[in-house]
């Protein structure tokens, strides 16, 4: 059994064992609490360049599957956990966490007090650290997390978007058998891939779309050639602030065609009606976020995973604030009246997460055929 | 959406007496519903009909009902009260029985009362099979496929839809008699031409088998704005087939991926929206196919439940209180959550810990019951664990369970190899409550994960988990003794819920040195919060468990506090009356200014909620979890003589390692508890006991039996509840008892006591403070005559037939007792009145199982003067009342859990089978008994015949009852002696054979519905192994029975009460006003 080490920035150092692909990864190190779904966490590509620390201790028991997959491969680069399940019990489990995560090339850390980790980031906010399984002192690789950039203004977007445009046209996996009426294919509908995940694309297709996703690059007048019904924002890593001409893109596109943006694309939504966007100190991810629907008044338990969020003070009325985080009371949607597009911060998709706010799709297809 | 504000007045119903499937989880969340709705300003008044239950104390609800939970006694309540709403959900299924009753019958229309928390609609959409089907249809959520048949050929059609195997359930048929599991058409066919025969109205539910699919349940709660939350998953160990409150349970599930998860949750939510519960919490169950993730919905329950209890303690969010809120209208998001203070209660707990509920049986108090558990419920209590991972919660609930074989030590198994290979795979296959251990030894004898998952059904993962632990003690034994053992393999071993008792049976040490080691190596438990939300944010509740990790989170105070030890899984003969005293404890303790630390491991329990105490360990109460709060909380003391057995046996131990134990001291409690020194002090104070004696041997039993005369009570040494006690009538039977007992614990004595024949027994309760002043609390006489266990008999309060002098002398005599022992705190004394002797049978200088009914009795909160008592106040200072007079009268009386073990008798001896009690308060005793019995169930006659069989010595005593009945109306019938005595006193009545004297026989006439009541007693094992039939045919017919002739004589005048018209009812603050 191999050690292995996680650093922090500041200073702090846990030891464990280790487990997944050997190795040293540097990263930003943010925890989860969801309890279900850690294989669609780690192939959420939101989760670029960070350490994913898992709040639920019991980890790799149902061990991994294709069907579960939210993009074509792992994107956190290390993992942390309690325990870990050497052995898969579930009918969809085709290969152990273990064994999945090697192959991957993530390295993860397990068997350290993962409630003291996530206290601490709690505390103390998220911050970049060093998971190793290489032997070196707990000094060097703290030191290695403080030389470590950090999130703020760096373009992870652009290394993970697509390389060309291309169709998306598969719905949800019918896991169970259920049948389901066929599709209908009744809008053309842009996807800019800031670094998306699956489902949110399924269950556009589930909506009656026919998508097409974009690279996180192209200019509005491409999107517009196309002559879509609407265009979709997906979420995706880091800060938005530094998306390559993302922002223009998005003004350009308001008011031309309805917008539906989520996370990431939800914050380049409120930068291009020109609103500020900040770092948090540890920022939302779980499964069990509630945010409520100021329109309608409504609580949804919402999947959440995101760093940064949109400061409301500099929205000065081009854009409204629909939806607020009922913990924090943190932004969690936006309506831009003028320019026909709306937002949310969290993830209706969910996946993993909780079904509540999947109702937000149907809205887009309705703001479509308006 | 702001508080109704058309609700001023609620009337809340309790779920009665504690029975199995209804247990002290409903005091729990009745209690927190009180709360709840009082802080808002409403009005409560609360009908329950137990005792024991904290709801009940009159400073709890405003006008409190201590009377039987029927239609009748409810609307005379509404009238008297004149609520606004009716919240029917806190109270179990009885509850929700009577509102839908009420709802039915127009009683809450006239008064114009409305049900809060669940509509009748949603109450009948949901226990409706027919209706649950439809709705469930409805919203596309699959059910076990299933159909009914009415003859053998529709069966077969049905059948054919669904597959072998296949349940076949005759409909209206008691405990599912004649129906079974059909693996083939042979077998089909059998079972359901049974199966007919059986069903009086000929159908048949053929339904699909879900035999070993997984088992899931969700606790969800829905406020009036269409808001829905999940509070929790929980996955069951053991697969379907067993019913959950059977199951041990794992929180949060364990083996599900996001998807599965979610699709339980999307068909969770669909559900609590279809059936229509809008305001509160339900309970929904699931089975999962673990071949092909096939869903299918089992039941809902419509109310909190055992459930519900155990998903609140799980995760820190308080669902009774949440529901009784949003029952008055306000949202989820208008309420916050306590524990984090800043965020709202529209949110789903997450865990960053594992939750293992573990339940506890009592099969050894019905032998000839069937061991094998089935989906009805027949567990008395449960325990809960937590732990930061599931070997850990599984561990530390095994120990919490008391009792020890399920750990490591080895079942009995036998010693030829294929025998005991063909043992191990019954132990593992069939479900029982030793499997845990059966499982172990499996693993230790080398099976592997796969065959035990064959076998058993129980998911891989969990089979894994339990293989590693086993071989991990392998490890452990390998290293060869404490002082070889290496920090790392500790911590790790300690990290898994290995306890430092195992460690040490491992490692040929003693637990104390296992300690010693441990704590010399600085490896010592941390304490981390339940905090609802996996750390995310900060939380403000001490509610506490331990774990090996390396963070501390919750420092003690430095304020001056009291450790107070629960009392564990509730199990007959330590029930809710327990629970009751050490919560009384922590509110009185709380109000004078001291911290209050409870510890304890029970999760249906008001004493285990986070706002009982100040500060609540969740921790198994053995020596070791309680030795390590004690070390760092530093308590001024702690009070162990409040939880029953569980904490007492921990005094000498805790008081060794240091720990002051508070009020009477654990010599003291020694001195009433050991034989020999109890005998000497009995001698010292000039009283009389029953003469006995002690046996290691059959000749030394003979001898000693010889001496006193027969009959005589024996019993083990150190056991609880009156465990395998029972009256011997000859030297034969002393013999077999012996040679029983012997094997059964080898070198502890047997004890042998002069049994009492025709004794009054008596129970005294007293609580003493440190100066010698002594306040009686009550005294109780017995109905049943000496040598039915004390927790068992009824019992009147004041005495029915004492006379004042010998009230007096029992007084001073428990004084007396109390003085020489230094009781300070509570004690009970139990007496036998035989002729004009007085004899004390036993002294508890502790919390009895009276108390609270004795406290509910005369409004003196007995448990909290005792805890004020024990911290230094005296009672001059607290000044109760005392020499109440009282203008109304009390009775309690027992309700058995019989009808849930086959072919158990009935009969009440020396050893307590009774799982709850009920109340009946009134102005004179037959009106008091009558509403005792309608409370326990028992539904006395108004016409029909009795049926009368007594033994020689009661047949003087039942002339006049026989004479009482006929005036009311009662034809009688008899067996040939009791015929024949009657006969000959004048009273008409007709012969009937007894069943060993052929057919048509005094059972067929049970069966048939033509006896209406039956009084029989017997004497002497023969005479009791004849009338077997005829008592246990009665408790499944329905039909009131009576054993002793003390009973009978209560029943009868119950009747007469009963004839002069309804019950009346009183709150109990208008009682006690006097």
């Amino acid at each position: 059994m191999r050690g292995a080490t996680l650093a922090l920035a500041d200073g702090m150092v846990f030891e464990g064992r280790s487990f997944g692909a050997p190795g040293e990864r540097v990263g930003e190190v943010v925890f989860n609490t969801s309890m279900f779904g850690y294989q669609e966490i780690l192939t959420d590509p939101s989760y670029v360049g960070q350490i994913v620390t898992m709040a639920a201790p019991e980890m790799g028991n149902v061990g991994t599957n294709a069907l579960d997959q939210e993009s074509a491969r792992p994107h956190a680069v290390g993992m942390v956990v309690r325990s870990l399940s050497e052995t898969p019990s579930n009918w969809r489990a085709e290969q152990s966490l273990d064994g999945y995560l090697q192959a991957a090339g993530v390295v993860g850390i397990a068997g350290l007090d993962t409630r003291r980790l996530v206290r601490h980031l709690r505390t103390h906010g998220a911050q970049m650290g060093v998971v190793s399984s290489e032997g070196h002192s707990a000094a060097a690789l703290v030191e290695r997390a403080q030389k470590a950039p950090g999130m703020e203004g760096r373009d992870l977007v652009s290394g993970i978007s697509a390389s060309a445009p291309y169709e998306f046209s598969e719905g949800m996996p019918e896991i169970f058998g259920t049948e389901r009426p066929p599709l209908g294919r009744r809008f053309d509908v842009v996807a800019y891939d800031f670094g998306l995940k699956r489902a949110m694309l399924q269950l556009l297709v589930e909506a009656g779309c026919r998508v097409t996703v974009v690279p996180a690059t192209t200019p509005a007048v491409e999107v517009l050639a196309r002559k879509p019904h609407g265009v979709f924002l997906t979420n995706g890593p880091g800060d938005p602030a530094a998306v390559p001409g993302a922002e223009a893109a998005v003004s350009a596109l308001l008011g031309r065609v309805p917008v539906f943006g989520i996370c990431l694309g939800h914050q380049i939504l409120a930068r291009a009606v020109g609103g500020r966007t900040y770092k948090m100190k540890f920022g939302h991810r779980g499964a069990n976020q509630p945010v409520k629907d100021l329109l309608t008044g409504r609580v949804e338990i919402t999947a959440q995973n995101h760093g940064f969020a949109v400061d409301p003070d500099s929205l000065k009325g081009r854009a409204v604030v629909t939806h607020l985080n009922l913990n924090d009371g943190t932004v969690e949607g936006l309506d831009v009246p003028d320019g026909r597009a709306f937002s949310v911060q969290y993830h209706p998709e969910s996946s993993p997460g909780p079904h509540d706010a999947r109702h937000l799709f149907a809205r887009f297809t309705r703001a479509m055929a308006r | 959406m702001p508080k109704r504000t058309d609700i001023h007045k609620v009337l809340v119903i309790g779920s009665g007496p504690i029975i199995i499937g209804q247990a002290c989880e409903f005091d729990y969340s009745g209690t927190q519903a009180i709360k709840a709705l009082r802080e808002e300003g409403v009005q409560v008044v609360l009908l329950n009909s137990n005792p024991a239950t904290v709801m009940t104390d009159p400073e709890f609800a405003d006008r409190t009902y201590i009377e039987p939970i029927t239609v009748d006694v409810a609307e005379q309540i509404i009238d008297r009260e004149r609520p606004d709403a009716l919240l029917p959900t806190m109270g179990g299924q009885t509850a929700l029985n009577l509102a839908k009753a009420l709802a039915e019958q127009g009683i809450l229309e006239k008064y114009g009362v409305r049900l809060i928390g669940a509509s009748l609609n949603a109450i009948n959409k949901a226990e409706d099979r027919q209706l649950f089907k439809a709705a469930m249809q409805k919203v596309g959520i699959p059910l076990p496929r299933s159909g009914y048949a009415h003859t053998l050929q529709e069966a077969k059609v049905v059948v054919r839809d669904i597959g072998f195997p296949a349940i076949i359930r005759p409909s209206f048929t008691l405990g599912g008699t004649g129906g079974g599991v059909a693996f083939n058409s042979d077998e089909f066919e059998t079972i359901c031409l049974q199966g007919l025969k059986a069903s009086p109205v000929q159908t048949l539910l053929i339904e699909e088998s879900v035999l070993g699919w997984k088992e899931y349940e969700l606790e969800v709660v829905r406020d009036v704005a269409d808001n829905v939350i999940v509070i929790c998953s929980i996955e069951n160990f053991d697969p379907m087939g067993v019913h959950t409150g059977d199951s041990i349970t794992v929180a949060p599930a364990q083996t599900l991926t996001d998807k599965e998860y979610q699709r339980l949750r999307q068909a969770a939510l669909a559900i609590i929206r279809e059936i229509g519960v809008d305001t509160g919490g339900s309970n929904i169950q699931f089975g999962v196919n673990p071949a092909d993730g096939r869903m299918v919905v089992i039941e809902m329950n419509p109310r909190v439940s055992r459930s519900s209890a155990l998903a609140s303690k799980a995760t820190g969010y308080p669902i009774a209180k949440i529901a009784a809120k949003l029952a008055l209208g306000y949202r989820l998001d208008e309420l916050q959550n306590d524990i984090t203070r800043d965020t709202p209660a529209s949110f789903e707990p997450t865990l960053d810990y594992v939750v293992v509920k573990v339940p506890r049986f009592n099969f050894e108090k019905f032998p000839s019951a069937n061991r094998t558990l089935t989906t009805t419920m027949r567990s008395v209590g449960e325990v809960m664990a937590i732990g930061r991972t599931f070997k850990e919660a599984y561990m530390k609930a095994l120990r919490s369970m008391e009792t020890n074989p399920l750990t490591f030590a080895p079942p009995e198994l036998p010693s030829d190899p294929a025998e005991r290979a063909e043992a191990l795979r019954e132990g593992v296959r069939v479900p029982r409550a030793e499997r845990p251990a059966m499982l172990f030894q499996a693993f230790r004898e080398g099976m592997t994960v796969e065959e035990a998952h064959s076998l058993s059904r129980i998911d891989p993962w969990f089979l894994r988990q339990l293989k590693d632990l086993v071989q991990e003690a392998a490890t452990v034994a390998a290293v060869g003794g404490l002082p070889r053992l290496d920090d790392a393999l500790l911590r790790h071993c300690k990290a898994d819920g290995l306890s430092d008792r195992s460690l040490a049976q491992l490692l040929g040490s003693t637990e104390g040195d296992a300690r010693a080691h441990r704590w010399e190596r600085r490896i010592r438990p941390v304490y981390n919060r339940v905090d609802t939300c996996a750390a995310e944010f900060e939380a403000y509740t001490p509610y506490l468990y331990s774990s090996y990790d390396e963070e501390d989170e919750a420092p003690p105070t430095e304020r001056p506090k009291v450790l107070i030890l629960g009392s564990g899984p509730i199990r007959i003969g330590q029930g809710i009356e327990f629970d009751y005293a050490c919560v009384h404890a922590a509110f009185a303790l709380r109000a004078a200014g001291y911290e209050t630390v409870m510890v304890n491991c029970n999760p249906e329990t008001v004493s285990t909620d986070y706002d009982t105490s100040d500060r609540l360990y969740f921790e198994p109460l053995t020596l070791e979890d309680v030795v390590e709060i004690a070390a760092r909380e530093k308590p001024m003391g702690a009070i162990v003589q409040f939880g029953g057995q569980t904490p007492l046996r921990l005094s000498v131990p805790l008081e060794r390692a240091g720990l002051r134990i508070l009020g009477t001291s654990p010599d003291a409690i020694d001195r009433a508890e050991d034989r020999e020194r109890f005998s000497h002090l009995i001698e010292k104070l000039g009283l009389r006991q029953p003469e006995n004696g002690v046996a290691r041997s059959a000749e030394e039993a003979f001898r000693t039996a010889e001496r006193i005369g027969y009959p005589v009570m024996v019993r083990p040494s150190y056991v609880l509840g009156g465990r395998a006690m029972e009256v011997v009538y000859d030297a034969t039977s002393l013999e077999r008892y012996m040679r029983e007992a012997v094997a059964a614990s080898p070198g502890h004595p047997v004890l042998i006591d002069r049994f009492l024949k025709d004794a009054i027994e008596v129970d005294l309760d007293l609580v003493a403070d440190s100066t010698g002043d002594v306040l009686v609390g009550g005294v109780l006489e017995h109905i049943e005559e000496a040598g039915v266990h004390s927790g068992d008999a009824a019992c009147t309060l004041p005495p029915h037939s004492l006379s004042p002098e010998l009230v007096e002398r029992m007084k001073d005599w428990a004084v007396a007792l109390a003085r020489e022992l230094g009781v300070v705190g509570l004690m009970n004394v139990q007496y036998a009145i035989q002729g004009k002797s007085l004899y004390v049978l036993e002294v508890n200088p502790r919390a009895s199982r009276t108390v609270p009914f004795i406290s509910k009795a005369t409004g003196v909160p007995l448990a909290k003067l005792a805890a004020l008592c024990m911290v230094g106040k005296t009672l001059a200072e607290l000044d109760p009342p005392r020499e109440l007079e009282l203008k109304h009268v009390c009775v309690k009386e027992s309700v058995f859990p019989f009808a849930r073990f086959s072919n158990v008798d009935v009969i009440l001896g020396p050893e307590m089978k009774s799982t709850g009690e009920v109340m009946g308060l009134a102005r004179d005793f037959p009106t008091a008994f009558a509403k005792t019995q309608a409370a326990a169930g028992v539904k006395l006659p108004t016409s029909g015949t009795v049926f009368i069989s007594v033994k020689d010595d009661d047949k003087p005593a039942v002339v006049d009852l026989a004479k009482r009945l006929r005036a009311l109306g009662f034809s009688l019938c008899a067996t040939a002696g009791t015929h024949r005595y009657l006969t000959g006193k004048g009273i008409p009545n007709e012969e009937v054979r007894k069943v060993k004297e052929g057919r048509p026989h005094v059972v067929d006439k049970i069966v048939d519905g033509k006896v209406a009541l039956v009084v029989n007693t017997t004497f002497g094992k023969q005479d009791i192994a004849d009338s077997f039939s005829i008592r246990r045919e009665s408790l499944m017919q329905g039909v009131p029975y009576y054993t002793t002739v003390q009973a009978a004589r209560m029943g009868v005048g119950a009747l007469e009460a009963l004839a002069r018209g309804r019950l009346p009812v009183l709150a109990l603050q208008d009682y006690l006003k006097g």
